[in-house]
């Protein structure tokens, strides 16, 4: 027994006279349906190509049209013609034109000899199909279909809808339960000769005409019927992409294909010629019992296609610049922002840098320049120092600045005296992780030494701002998350507030903090705060801070201040 | 309102499209042929469009590189070169040459002749406009060359492809490293801003005005909405009623802007690497300052020209050494979208 190729071309004839030779030279018989649509002259060199081949054999011509029964119809005629012409074979595989081969003949006909009563058919019930594209699948058999789906597409989809809408239904025939499957099947001989002699066949041919795409459920239908024994899978390594259109292969898709271990794979680019030539070439081995593998290379394509239909999160492009809320991630990777750290604690920057070994930035949006980790004045990906540049477009220049760094966590101060262009996006960016102590600013004010009018002017102006800002913060659609304490709450229990943001900042290390930031001298503090308050303005940012000013809970000399942190 | 004036702004590019197609029209007689292989041309052929004024360093590699990407026939304007640039170009097979001794900026730098070529030559073709300073790259460009690439933009029906500017610079002084004609530039100008960019969504064009790179960097930081603009439309399907509005940044009618998706996706995009920084840059920055002939408004540009005299290092310790399009894909730069 062996095994013989039917094969369908509508396009590339080169290629499919150089595949089908490649197969009849190695004894295997094909004959081959040619679309009517094709050019006579082309036909005819194609025949002329193949003439000397006597186990070659080409079927009535249909006009074929995607999605139509005319597939089948050519199918079925190309069937009748290599069961009859060639007794002695066993299977029947349907190939395309643009099928290469990926394995030696030789290795297909002993797999099929050691399982010759097996059809190798896709064929799956309509509750299972996954992959239909536009949502037709049970409908494909209850409906009807007068109209082209690539030409008439409007009228395609109303009627649809119209059937839908008033309930339009047809019966499925008796014995008949519709299955889904590729087209790209194997059939054993007694199989396919069942389908062919069915008594019943003219009323199948005759429901399965107004079934929509009937190549992918006449043959997957009817070998439930007649098969003795299915494997439902297609022995054609074929891709789809998500737009359901196949997938086609290129020369650099060549070690690729190699892994598969499939015996034959579609689509393949006519100009390939690297493919072509590599796996048609006499000598490749044969490994008889190797097990097609398509599954091994699934997983690449699936990843792929994810990324290119959601995108790559973070990233701005000119291939991807998504409209508001189709971002899937406004920056790449969470990052976190501190205001008023940098206030109360002396050099809390090396601190955390210590402690954290993160990239810790200083005030990234001072108004002066760009304050990179390290003073740097070009930073990753060669982002400028420049205020300019950055203000040009502060969404650009953080996410960018998210972009170049990733697999490092990044921080930065923000205040009230930065540039506030950026706090919109803050508030958007659910990677954004910002820590808040209100009314920090007052603190280097108080240690200013500045006369007391210009005092009161920042400091009201800093309030403000700091408003502006917790205000954003808090609107339902804010997707960072926050945490806000007033500078009162703040210096109540710095030490538990610290080890609160160091945890959700590491959630992996759970150590206690056994060194703390020393805090700045607050001695007098609350003293200066009635000042303000006498002078007519009102810090309500900075929370209850005791007028008597509680100096003593914050003494500057003390290492580890009496926070209760070493536990 | 807004619909009001959006229909209002379709009116008007509509009737700035003819406007500048009359307007290369009216050039068209600017232009002197030299060389007309024009008849060679086949149905289907990819054709590359180029004004070029003194390119004689570059044209070896230029032509050697778009030749292997396909490209079956050259459209060449020829701006009063002085350097064998029209020499080496008059006898290849496969270039056809005009040379127009006109102002290149009245002629819109030089897009208005090229658009009376289109017209008459680019019609039903795939057409490649490029500058001898920029080098397409793409995903898989050695493997698949333009052919297959934009028979896949037709499955998709994309009828134009995106490209991203790219300014390569070498490590050291720019007139360091001498360059001879035929070599790969990128070998010494093999470092780029990996990512300073800026994207701006133009209503008007409905483009993606994107602006950085070392340009940015290096030269605008005072100023920078005046940085060159680095999205391209290099490659198109062509109509005789399509034209470039503004150099080959942004086309009219404005559908062929669109080489991004706004769903989140990514689409097929590729890479011009710019040349522009070879060793000879800063004498001819000093000659362009003279001529006048580069930007509309040209003595703004005269810090950029003085600061290119100088001849400076543009090369930081945060520049990425460029290691082929894998690498600018991993970085965002470019993109294969559904073409795997």
């Amino acid at each position: 027994m062996s095994v013989g190729f039917i094969m369908l071309v509508h396009q590339s004839l080169e290629r499919a006279a150089q595949v089908s030779g490649h197969w009849a030279g190695h004894g295997c018989p094909v004959a081959i349906h040619v679309d009517k649509r094709v050019r006579r002259e082309e036909f005819e060199a194609l025949k002329a190509k193949l003439a000397d081949f006597g186990n070659v054999r080409f079927s009535d011509r249909f006009a074929c049209e995607w999605g139509r029964f005319s597939i089948v119809e050519a199918t079925l005629a190309v069937s009748e013609r290599l069961l009859a012409d060639f007794p002695e074979v066993g299977h029947i595989y349907v190939a395309s034109g643009s099928c290469l081969p990926l394995r030696p003949v030789e290795d297909l006909r002993r797999y099929l000899e050691a399982r010759s009563e097996t059809d190798f058919i896709e064929s799956v019930t309509t509750d299972d199909v996954h992959w239909t594209v536009g949502g037709l699948d049970r409908e494909r058999f209850t409906l009807r279909f007068p109209f082209s789906w690539k030409r008439q597409r409007y009228l395609f989809d109303k009627h649809v809808e119209l059937q839908r809408r008033i309930g339009f239904s047809r019966a499925i025939p008796d014995g008949l339960e519709p299955h889904l499957g590729s087209q790209w099947w194997c059939l054993t001989r007694a199989t396919l000769s069942a389908i062919l002699e069915d008594p019943r066949r003219p009323d199948h041919d005759g429901y399965f005409r107004r079934v929509w795409i009937p190549d992918e459920s006449y043959f997957q239908t009817l070998a439930r019927r007649h098969s003795k024994r299915i494997e439902s899978r297609s022995l054609t390594l074929s891709k789809f992409d998500y737009q359901g259109k196949p997938h086609i292969f290129y020369d650099d898709h060549l070690p690729l294909l190699r892994r598969s271990d499939g015996f034959v794979a579609r689509k393949i680019w006519p100009q390939a010629e690297g493919l072509y030539s590599a796996f048609l070439k006499a000598d490749n081995a044969a490994r008889p019992e190797v097990e097609p593998m398509p599954q091994k290379i699934d997983r690449i394509f699936t990843k792929a296609v994810e990324l290119r239909t959601r995108g790559r999160p973070g990233l701005y492009m000119q291939s991807r610049f998504p409209n508001h809320d189709h971002e899937n991630g406004k920056s790449c990777a969470a990052y976190s922002v501190f205001q008023g750290f940098g206030d109360v604690f002396e050099d809390f920057q090396t601190w955390l840098q210590k402690r954290t070994g993160s990239r810790i930035h200083g005030h990234l949006f001072d108004k002066g320049r760009v304050r990179f980790a390290g003073d740097e004045t070009i930073f990753n990906g060669a982002l400028s120092d420049s205020a300019k540049l950055r203000d040009y477009s502060p969404r650009d220049f953080l996410t960018n600045l998210i972009w170049n760094t990733q697999g490092e966590r990044q921080c930065f101060f923000f205040g009230p005296d930065d540039g506030q262009g950026i706090a919109a996006f803050l508030a958007s960016d659910q990677n954004a992780h910002i820590s808040v102590i209100a009314g920090a600013w007052a603190v280097p004010l108080f240690h200013s030494g500045m006369e007391f009018p210009r005092v009161r002017k920042i400091a009201a102006r800093r309030q403000r701002i700091e408003a502006q800002f917790l205000d954003l913060l808090r609107q339902p659609h804010t997707r960072a998350r926050v945490r806000v304490w007033s500078l009162a709450d703040f210096v109540e229990d710095p030490g538990e507030i610290l080890q609160s943001v160091m945890d959700e900042m590491m959630p992996v290390m759970q150590r206690r903090l056994t060194e703390v930031p020393k805090l700045v001298d607050m001695t007098g503090f609350g003293q200066f705060l009635q000042d303000l308050k006498n002078e007519g303005m009102r810090p309500y940012l900075v929370g209850d801070f005791p007028a008597d000013g509680r100096n003593e809970m914050a003494p500057p000399d003390r290492k580890a201040p009496s926070l209760g942190v070493v536990k | 309102m807004e619909t009001l004036e959006d229909l209002w702004i379709a009116y008007r590019m509509r009737w700035k499209r003819r406007r500048l197609l009359f307007r290369a029209l009216r050039k068209r007689g600017q232009l002197a042929a030299v060389a007309d292989r024009t008849g060679s041309i086949r149905p289907g052929d990819i054709l590359a469009f180029a004004m070029l004024r003194n390119e004689a360093l570059r044209l070896p590699h230029f032509l050697a590189h778009y030749r292997a990407l396909g490209v079956a026939h050259f459209l060449i304007v020829d701006n009063s070169s002085t350097d064998g640039t029209a020499e080496m170009l008059r006898g290849a097979p496969d270039v056809s040459l005009w040379q127009s001794a006109h102002s290149y900026r009245l002629s819109r730098f030089g897009v208005d002749w090229l658009t009376w070529l289109l017209i008459k030559h680019g019609h039903g073709h795939w057409c490649l406009t490029v500058d001898a300073d920029e080098i397409l790259v793409y995903p898989h460009w050695q493997e698949r060359p333009l052919p297959d690439l934009t028979r896949w933009l037709e499955a998709q029906r994309q009828p134009s492809f995106g490209a991203l500017l790219l300014d390569m610079y070498p490590r050291g002084r720019l007139s360091a490293a001498p360059y001879c004609p035929g070599a790969d530039p990128f070998e010494t100008l093999c470092w780029f801003d990996g990512d300073n960019f800026t994207v701006q969504r133009k209503r008007i064009m409905q483009d993606h005005w994107i602006q950085g790179g070392v340009r940015a960097r290096r030269f605008f930081a005072q100023d920078p909405a005046r940085a060159p603009t680095m999205n391209k439309v290099p490659l198109v399907r062509w109509d005789r009623r399509f034209v470039y509005a503004n150099s080959t940044h942004s086309m009219l009618p404005r559908r062929l802007n669109h080489v991004f998706n706004d769903d989140g996706a990514t689409r097929t995009t590729g890479v011009l690497l710019h040349s522009k920084f070879l060793h000879t840059i800063v004498e001819k920055s000093r000659e362009e300052k003279a001529r006048k002939e580069h930007f509309a408004n040209s003595s703004l540009y005269d810090d950029y020209y003085d600061a290119l005299i100088d001849d400076p290092v543009l090369w930081s310790e945060t520049s990425t050494r460029y290691a082929g399009w894998q690498q600018l894909e991993e970085a965002g730069l470019m993109s294969r979208g559904m073409w795997t």
